[in-house]
């Protein structure tokens, strides 16, 4: 095999060095990983394999540099650089070996792609010259992942992959982010550079920030003084342009209501006095009737889910529509606003709070004054249906799972969760006060991302407290990664809502097809407390509401992994619920 | 409505795919795609003719924007313009009547013979969309054999006020 032979002249250097000797021949597996460290990389997780063994012989000998997290299942390794990447705002670094292994990863770089997460993904890729031929191990990974990647990359020369690597990372992480595929021949990697080049066309829409628009910054502070019920929706566009503090000054002159999305969470706090809480299917009675009842919906950051919307006619059907969006292609594509700005939300919200402050106080009080009558009507729909929260003698009920973990945790820890009902739960009993302390797969609603993004995210912030908040059914869908986190020792915590079910999808049968459980009943599942006791983690269960306080506090003082069954109700439904495409007035309260 | 696009792209392996995956996976139609270099090194231009309303094709040109290496997309439609196509038509002529025949459309189309046997000739035709169309419907009572058309290429006309400074710079 040629590249076995070609590849060793990097070998015999017996220690890497982070400083760039950029005259020094290099094989393609050094600058790669040189080009990692050189973008901030010292966390990346993977599974090595055939095509990528270079790479592995290279990160072996960077190792003080840059640790390697060895997953157990490539889905483990991409969620985890999620995980990483939602925590700080940092791009996320996942590497794996061609076909199997390119393959298993799709679903963590499709998941990043439907949230806006900035992941730099390496897959390893049969050798140029057999790409074709129906190698062993071989897939079209650049053709596979096409519709899930911010953008991607074939490697075909050597002297390309430095320049490759440092576009990917400004790609991933620069405009709206998302997922960069770079896949690399197995040859690419041993072939010896002797001089890098930069060919390809630099162009990049992100590299040129759209033109401030002042005469619409203007009139959109003019609508935000004279509207009369207002609304604000933000989504995770606050997040990512860490927009929240800018949000706040912005609403707080305006005293106008704000309503996040479930990516907006954390966005901004849930327990202020202007916050309506959660929008959308599963979100607050006051947030849906007053985005249905609004004059002014200032959409920032968002693209109008169907999750969000419902019905689109009826969608806030009384309201001029603001959108200020990053992605043009998100302005116009479901709902067609009045008035539109392309710009991150932070320089959007900066800008306007700037302009509301250049403006005389009374002008600002009589603003306010005209949205009394308003607030006094969203006080009423706050006070009238408030999230409930039933409690048993004999059941724990899910919601007051969420409850008590939010009193244990004093409200500050990371929330990772899977998807499905204890998501919504969760969403919706754990109010938040910060950004990136909700992490959850919002867009493609991957069950299976909780456990090991939460490894990810533990790892990104090791002196907060992480939650992975799991159901029983995506649990054992990526539980393989206790392992990973035993062997590293991620302090992981993992609180398993065990209601028996696919309860999301048995709810919906529930309501929408007259009970018929179909292939929902999940009783028959292993002991997790013996499943993590196999692991060598700490398993606990609660099965009566008694158990539940104690439980939830030995687990989370608990220094290593713990895995916390918590059996619950097994029928309880997420409440309120607007059924699909229906608009908010056929929403279910109970 | 039909809509003509031009796309500047980087003339590099997969990008082409990118553009025409993006067509498919948002459930839009390509009608006809051409692609070329252009004066540009390490540019092509991309023409693609589509269906859709205004919103349609303006999601699609927006779509098309936020590919890396994409550096302009543009729907010509919305501005005066000139559209080709070329046409390759391998069309029968079994006697000297139809031969004739032919010869006489081949001379109002501006076409042009470039092949010939006993009984069938191959014919290179150029114009727009109506005009290919035309010429391709009066040859079908010879018998068509095959017909091989490029897709479409376009370009906005030029404005008055490029016209003259075109001409002031000689």
């Amino acid at each position: 095999m040629r590249d076995a032979t070609v590849g060793t002249a990097a070998s015999e250097d017996t220690a890497g060095s982070v400083e760039d000797p950029t005259d020094k021949p290099m094989r393609g597996a050094e600058i790669l990983v040189r080009g990692l460290i050189r973008n901030g990389v010292d966390k990346i997780f993977g599974l090595p394999g055939g095509a990528v063994l270079h790479i592995y012989d290279e990160l072996w000998r960077f190792r003080d540099e840059i640790t390697h997290y060895l997953v157990r299942h490539e889905q483990g390794a991409v969620h985890a650089a999620e995980g990483y990447a939602r925590a700080t705002g940092k791009v996320g670094a996942a590497l794996v070996t061609s076909g199997p292994g390119a393959t298993n990863a799709v679903t963590g770089i499709a998941t990043a792609y439907m949230d806006s997460i900035p992941l730099v993904v390496i897959t390893g890729q049969v050798p140029l010259p057999v790409i074709g031929t129906d190698a062993f191990q071989e897939v079209d990974t650049f053709g596979l992942t096409l519709p899930i990647v911010k953008h991607s990359y074939l490697v075909r020369d050597v002297r390309d992959l430095a320049a490759i690597i440092d576009e990917a990372f400004h790609i991933a992480s620069t405009g709206k982010p998302g997922p960069v595929v770079i896949d690399i021949p197995k040859d690419i990697t041993a072939h010896i550079c002797e001089e890098a080049r930069t060919k390809f066309a630099r162009v990049f829409a992100d590299d040129v920030p759209p033109p401030a628009d002042e005469a619409i910054l203007d009139t959109i502070t003019d609508r935000l003084i004279n509207a009369e019920r207002p609304i604000f929706y933000v989504g995770g566009g606050i997040v990512t342009s860490g927009a929240a503090d800018d949000l706040m000054k912005v609403v707080e002159l305006l005293q106008a209501p704000v309503t996040p999305t479930l990516m907006g969470l954390g966005g901004f706090p849930t327990a202020h006095k202007l916050s309506l809480g959660m929008l959308g299917m599963h979100g607050t009675y006051a947030a849906n009737m007053g985005v249905s009842e609004a004059d002014l919906l200032v959409a920032v950051g968002v693209r109008f889910d169907d999750r969000v919307t419902g019905k689109l006619a009826t969608f806030a059907p009384q309201a001029e529509i603001i959108h200020i969006d990053i992605d043009p292609s998100n302005i116009g594509k479901v709902k067609q606003p009045h008035i539109s700005l392309v710009s991150d939300a932070k320089s959007a919200l900066q800008r306007i709070a700037a302009r509301l402050e250049a403006r005389e106080g009374a002008t600002l009080n009589a603003g306010k004054a005209r949205r009394e009558a308003w607030w006094k009507k969203l006080t009423a729909w706050l006070d009238a249906v408030p999230f409930g929260c039933k409690y048993s003698e004999t059941e724990i009920n899910p919601q007051q799972v969420i409850e008590e973990l939010h009193r244990i945790t004093n409200g500050d820890a990371i929330i990772v969760t899977d998807v499905g009902q204890h998501q919504m739960w969760a969403a919706q009993f754990y109010p938040f006060k910060r950004s990136r302390q909700w992490l959850t797969s919002g867009g493609l609603g991957t069950m299976g991302f909780g456990l090991p993004a939460a490894m990810g995210a533990q790892l990104a912030c090791p002196d907060q407290m992480v939650v992975a908040v799991v159901g029983d059914g995506g649990f054992q869908m990526t539980n393989q990664e206790i392992i990973t986190a035993i062997q590293y020792k991620i302090p992981l915590k993992v609180l398993i809502m065990n209601n028996g079910y696919l309860g999301m999808v048995r709810q919906w049968q529930e309501m929408f097809y007259d009970r018929a459980y179909s292939e929902v009943d999940l009783s028959i599942s292993p002991d997790f407390v013996k499943l993590a006791e196999a692991y060598g983690a700490l398993g606990l269960r609660a099965s009566k509401p008694s158990e539940l306080a104690d439980v939830l506090e030995r687990g989370l003082a608990h220094e290593g992994v713990t895995i916390m069954d918590i059996v619950v109700s097994k029928e309880e439904n997420v409440f309120p619920i607007i059924p699909a495409g229906q608009d908010t007035r056929n929403m279910i309260l109970e | 409505m039909r809509n003509t696009l031009s796309i500047l792209v980087a003339n590099e392996p997969g990008e082409l795919s990118r553009i025409v995956g993006l067509f498919s996976a948002r459930g839009y139609n390509i009608e006809t795609i051409t692609v070329g270099t252009t004066l540009e090194d390490g540019w092509s231009r991309c023409t693609i003719v589509t269906e859709g309303d205004d919103a349609v094709i303006e999601q699609i040109l927006k779509q098309c924007s936020r590919l890396a290496r994409v550096r302009e997309a543009k729907s010509v439609t919305s501005l005066p313009h000139i559209e080709r196509e070329m046409a390759l038509i391998d069309v029968s002529a079994k006697s000297p009547a139809d031969r004739q025949e032919i010869k006489n459309l081949v001379d109002i189309f501006r076409a042009k013979i470039v092949d010939i046997t006993h009984d069938r000739l191959i014919i290179e035709a150029s114009g727009n969309k109506e005009k290919v169309d035309r010429f391709i419907g009066l040859l079908e009572s010879f018998g068509l054999n095959e017909v091989a058309r490029t897709g479409y290429v376009a370009i906005n006309r030029l404005t008055a006020e490029e016209a003259e400074s075109h001409s002031a710079t000689g």
